[in-house]
């Protein structure tokens, strides 16, 4: 069986699951049923200098799907609202209780150097494995100068990452906000500042709906509400791409990663891995379902990595990394066309539909003698989109063949047809 | 106990019995089955309709929290959906079509969806009618018959801009959602809540105990009116052609369903332990399983085929046997026996001839019994159409619905344009309705 221990940055951990900094790792009480559960680390939620921050409720809002699945939350929760004593006494005591499992302090000041330092050199004296900065949450902490307001300035991210690094000596993570215009600037500057990994994405800046009633944003505080931190299954794509482009970055390639960004099970967790990260942090899903969540997430990768001939995480760690390029780097010649198949078509007409509306009218409808309809491509229409292979409910119904066109790989700067070619 | 209605069978007891056969779904269980549909474009479910619903769109409504559009969409291809939701053979028809049942081997709950879509717009008063009546024409339309086809008929009539006259001669309106269908399939009164609903459209008056004949022949009403749709149904039952009419305990299943739609209380006191039901069709059905619902304790249904020759749907089949209705098949009705009151039926036992024919065996047995109901089809009552044509059984009519007289109109149950059923009816008096707008247009 596959050994799913991993390293990042220096630390070792039983498996990649770790709980994100969060309401889930608040205290020791939620830490040891996570422990129990069987999750390798926990980021423990934020920590911040004295007095603790007052919340307000209520908190967190909801994108469902049509039959109430969540989508995705978002959040206008703040920092650990307990005093710094209690919650350093408690990691104390849960580090001497389990050993084995990883603990990484989270923290957050204000961009002044006494504030980074006393506070990290206080996390790190309680025995943490290493520090998360946070430099993303975008509600609440922002307007007091922290979170992401910090990691929106590059030069504050390097700046922050730099004092930390001066007064410890355990692995520094340096967490990301996805609320910027190029997340390369943000991971250089950690670069820059000697961060051990960054760690990404946090949540996502959004207004999540609207009470048509009240005609309020929610979650909604006494009739008003405010922007908060989106988080979950939805976001998967936002920190696919963000993590891809670190990974492959000449600047920033050499940082560890942990990823995090609405990993919901194994199969998310090994696309994140692929693309780079070393290890990965879950918050939404183990809201939604509790920490039981793991228990798939552990033998279904191991299970997945038997298949694959993968002995331990790092054999795939980044292997999907050398195939993300940009879109110049693409083939122009590559051509696929959908096949449908009869024998599993249950004739619900998507595809007709959504090609005839949306793309290339490359579907055509035959009555049938015995009433059912046949459903094919026509192929000097058909440009091989996806759209339909998507949108068929039918698992392997429609598949994408590849069309042997006999030329050769050929991008667009090469193109004949591209008018700057030759000045490229 | 309560009072007992019969020995054995007290009051709540009786109401549990015809309680909803297909319970209504609640918002979240209704979320649920939408959530099963896969919004097919074109849909073999709406192919399917008799009517054309376009079910996909209603469904997606539900999906979005949209029940009164989705209530609209279904009633504007079929105004009586609330009964085809509740009384079609959706098994043989949308949710045989589905193509979930390729897909994993169950349709969706489309009847149900349909019934919560439009319980939502009938059961909330304070809303005006959906629809709204065109322009006045100043023409004038009679409707013979307040069924399906007649009701379906006057509200488009209506709703394109005609005055309507409804021609009924059964003191309430609704045909055979009101005095045909099995009470657990219309509970609630539902049939005249549904047809107060079909009302609101204005402009449709209801005559009530009047019927074609001496007092109103057909001819006076086509010189009264502009146009005349008749959709009168099949009024008349087939007799066995055994002695049946000299004795007592020997009744028409349907004329059993009336008494029981109108006084269910009174026919459970008086129905006798051994019913004999003779038939194969959803009406031999509704009048077997309402006979043990009302406390008869042995009640056989006779058929002269075998089950994959029964017209009733396997799933009404099914009910039957559920409710403990015995089944004898290929038996055919030889003679009725009985001094006044019935006491018995011989049978002869049939069987297949080489050449497909049904055949006698020979064999005869008798199953005794102390109420006989027929339910072997019903037939039309011709005798006040005057010179119409009749052919088969059925008002003759063109494409467009037109009888041998110009100006006369006729669907549902009484010309055979598709199968006898609720939704085919409705079917039938909308496009007439149609047809006769572009009539009285010239």
């Amino acid at each position: 069986m596959a050994d799913l221990g991993c390293t990042i940055a220096g630390i070792e951990s039983i498996n990649p699951f770790w709980l994100a900094s969060a309401p889930p790792t608040d205290k020791k009480y939620n830490v040891e049923r996570a422990f129990q559960a069987g999750w390798g680390g926990v980021v423990w939620k934020t920590l911040g200098a004295d007095p603790p921050v007052i919340n307000v409720t209520s908190r967190y809002g909801a994108h469902h799907d049509a039959t109430r699945g969540l989508i995705g939350i978002n959040n206008i929760e703040l920092i650990s609202d307990r005093p710094l004593k209690t919650n350093l006494d408690e990691i104390r005591a849960t580090r001497k209780e389990w050993p084995d499992r990883v603990i990484i302090g989270s923290m957050m000041a204000p961009v002044e150097k006494e504030a980074w330092q006393s506070l990290a050199v206080q996390i790190a004296e309680a025995g943490v494995h290493g520090l998360e900065l946070n430099l993303g949450c975008p509600h609440g902490m922002c307007e007091r100068g922290m979170g992401s307001a910090i990691g929106q300035v590059p030069e504050m991210v390097e700046q922050t990452t730099a004092w930390v690094k001066e007064v410890v000596n355990i692995p520094v993570f340096t967490k990301l906000t996805p609320n910027i215009t190029n997340i390369l600037w943000s991971a250089e500057a950690a670069a820059q500042g000697k961060a051990d990994a960054v760690a990404l994405i946090n949540t996502v800046n959004s207004i999540i709906s609207v009470d048509l009633d009240t005609m309020a944003p929610e979650p909604t505080v006494d009739g008003r509400g405010t922007h908060g931190g989106y988080c979950g299954a939805a976001v998967k794509p936002i920190a696919l791409n963000m993590i891809a482009e670190i990974a492959r970055a000449p600047e920033t390639q050499s940082l560890d990663i942990s990823g995090i960004g609405g990993i919901t099970n194994w199969r998310d967790a090994a696309e994140f891995i692929s693309l780079g990260a070393n290890a990965v942090q879950v918050c939404t899903a183990a809201m939604l379902f509790g920490f039981r969540i793991v228990d798939d997430m552990i033998d279904g990768l191991s299970g997945w990595m038997d298949t694959q001939g993968y002995r331990q995480v790092a054999d795939f760690t980044g292997a999907a990394v050398k195939n993300v390029v940009d879109w110049n780097d693409l083939n122009m010649n590559y051509d696929l066309k959908a096949r449908i198949d009869p024998e599993k078509c249950i004739e619900c007409g998507r595809c007709f539909i959504a090609c005839e509306d949306t793309s290339h009218q490359a579907i055509t409808i035959t009555e049938q003698t015995d009433g059912h309809r046949r459903f094919d491509v026509v192929d000097e229409e058909c440009v091989g989109c996806n759209l339909c292979y998507h949108v068929c409910p039918v698992p392997g119904c429609i598949e994408m063949e590849a069309v042997d066109t006999d030329r050769p790989y050929m991008t667009w700067p090469e193109h004949p047809l591209n008018p700057v070619k030759d000045a490229g | 106990m309560d009072k007992p209605v019969r020995p054995g069978l007290d009051a709540r007891q009786l109401a549990e019995n015809f309680s909803d056969i297909h319970p209504p779904l609640g918002d979240f269980q209704a979320k649920a089955a939408a959530a099963e549909c896969l919004y097919c474009y074109d849909a073999p479910c709406t192919r399917a309709c008799p009517t054309a619903i376009d079910i996909p769109t209603f469904i997606h409504k539900i999906s979005t929290g949209n029940p009164v559009g989705a209530a609209r969409t279904i009633l504007a291809e079929n105004i009586l959906g609330g009964t085809c939701a509740r009384a079609c053979p959706t098994e043989v028809l949308c949710e045989e079509a589905c193509v979930r049942n390729k897909a994993e081997g169950e349709p969706v709950e489309i009847g149900r969806l349909q019934r919560y879509a439009v319980d939502h717009l009938i059961d909330r008063p304070t809303d005006h009618h959906p629809f709204s009546r065109n322009l006045a024409t100043g023409k004038k339309v009679a409707v013979i018959g307040a069924g399906p086809a007649g009701l379906a008929c006057a509200h488009r009539l209506a709703m394109l801009g005609h005055e309507v006259d409804i021609y009924e001669a059964m003191p309430k309106p609704g045909g055979l959602n009101e005095y045909g269908l099995a009470a657990y399939k219309m509970t609630n009164d539902f049939a005249q809540r549904e047809v107060e609903f079909v009302l609101g459209i204005g402009n449709i008056d209801i005559h009530y105990g009047v019927s074609l004949g001496d007092s109103m022949p057909l001819s006076a009403l086509r010189k009264s009116h502009d146009a005349v749709f008749i959709g009168i149904g099949l009024s008349g039952s087939n007799d066995l052609n055994l002695n049946e009419t000299t004795l007592n305990g020997v009744e028409d299943a349907l004329s059993f369903i009336e008494r029981l739609r109108q006084s269910p209380d009174e026919v459970a006191a008086t129905i006798p332990d051994r019913v004999l039901v003779i038939g194969g069709g959803n009406t031999a059905i509704d009048a077997a399983v309402q006979a043990r619902k009302l406390g008869a304790s042995d009640v056989t249904l006779c058929y002269r085929r075998g089950r994959d020759e029964m017209s009733a749907t396997r799933w009404e089949q099914d009910l039957a046997l559920k409710n403990d209705v015995k089944m004898v098949l290929w038996a055919s009705p030889d003679e009725i026996l009985g001094n006044h009151q019935v006491e018995a039926v011989v049978f002869e036992r049939t069987s297949l001839g080489s050449d497909g024919q049904l055949i006698s065996t020979g064999e005869r047995f008798d199953i005794p019994a102390d109420l006989v109901l027929t339910a072997i089809g019903q037939k039309l009552n011709s005798t006040a159409l005057g010179d119409l044509d009749v052919a088969k059984g059925k008002i003759t009519i063109s494409e467009t619905y037109e009888t041998s007289i110009a100006g006369i109109f006729a669907g549902g149950d009484c010309t055979s344009t598709g199968q006898d059923l609720t939704v085919q009816a409705v079917q039938d008096g909308k496009r007439a309705a149609h047809a006769i707008d572009a009539y009285l247009k010239g």
